[in-house]
């Protein structure tokens, strides 16, 4: 009876937040659970969506346009070339063993407990209307902090991106002894 | 003043507590620890990585958004770019690992010496 008032009471935002977490915990599950590595891909590909319609809902649309042509885009295809290109799929892998479950789910339990008591102790403010800036999360807003404040870091990261392309590229190259395929 | 700002405030920031964000971030996580720590497919434990990251820049977002403050999402911004480029060596080495060992199990990497 309680939870029937409570749903009935629930407007199509409640109702599109707990859909979208649903479907974004389901996508997680979906990645650890399922033995085929593709089928892994593609729920975290569904993961990453329903988190960038989170960002959306936040009012966050440049990190949701990112969010999209980053990790949808392009990591889980560099994911999902790795798996084609290893041809696992072959390969079926045994389930783990019962002992290493057993010790996951605790591990994975004590922290969760840790985080959920931690974060019932907290005390976490209310959203302020006299300074509640509705276009933080704007591409205006965002790229005027990017190019100021934040500009040393940016081209840093050109850096990095450099240095990574060049050690993927050294690491993947065929050595010359053996060659397997 | 007061009135017009509000009416400006996104529902989703009105209607739901931010602690229903930090909830569903906390448990994104644990489910990447869980990932981590029971497959054995490496590329399956480097997708694991990827949601606890994704976790963390969930968490980034929402308090930014809830607090207006857009440093946080300049933050968020930057773990993507590290993330991409992490991902870009990982799965070199992934497929360096593949050539020599012809598998990815990390259960048959015990051998390793550092």
């Amino acid at each position: 009876m309680d939870i029937l008032g409570l749903l009935k009471n629930m407007t199509i935002t409640h109702w599109s937040f707990y859909i979208v977490s649903m479907l974004t915990l389901f996508g997680a599950l979906g990645t650890i659970m399922s033995k085929n590595p593709i089928h892994s891909v593609i729920y975290l590909i569904l993961t990453f969506f329903s988190l960038s319609a989170h960002y959306i809902m936040l009012n966050a649309q440049f990190l949701a346009a990112v969010n999209i042509i980053v990790y949808a885009g392009a990591i889980m295809v560099l994911f999902l070339f790795v798996v084609m290109f290893l041809n696992l799929r072959e390969e079926n892998e045994e389930l783990p063993k019962n002992s290493i479950l057993i010790a996951a789910s605790i591990v994975g339990g004590i922290i969760g407990i840790t985080l959920i008591a931690a974060i019932r102790q907290t005390q976490i403010e209310k959203v302020n209307p006299y300074s509640f800036n509705t276009k933080t999360g704007l591409v205006e807003t965002l790229g005027s902090l990017l190019f100021n404040k934040y500009l040393l870091p940016f081209e840093l990261v050109s850096v990095l991106f450099l240095i990574a392309m060049a050690g993927a590229v050294m690491l993947g190259k065929r050595e010359k002894g053996e060659r397997h395929f | 003043m007061l009135q017009e700002n509000t009416a400006l405030i996104p529902d989703m920031i009105k209607q739901i507590p931010l602690v229903n964000y930090v909830l569903l971030a906390s448990i994104l996580f644990v489910i990447g620890i869980v990932g981590v720590l029971i497959r054995r497919n490496a590329l399956i434990i480097f997708m694991s990585i990827e949601l606890m990251l994704n976790a963390v820049n969930l968490l980034l977002v929402a308090f930014s958004a809830y607090n207006s403050d857009p440093n946080g999402q300049v933050f968020v911004f930057f773990i993507m770019a590290v993330a991409a480029a992490e991902v870009a060596v990982g799965l070199a080495i992934i497929v360096m690992i593949y050539r020599n060992i012809r598998s990815i199990d990390i259960g048959l990497l015990n051998k390793l010496r550092g």
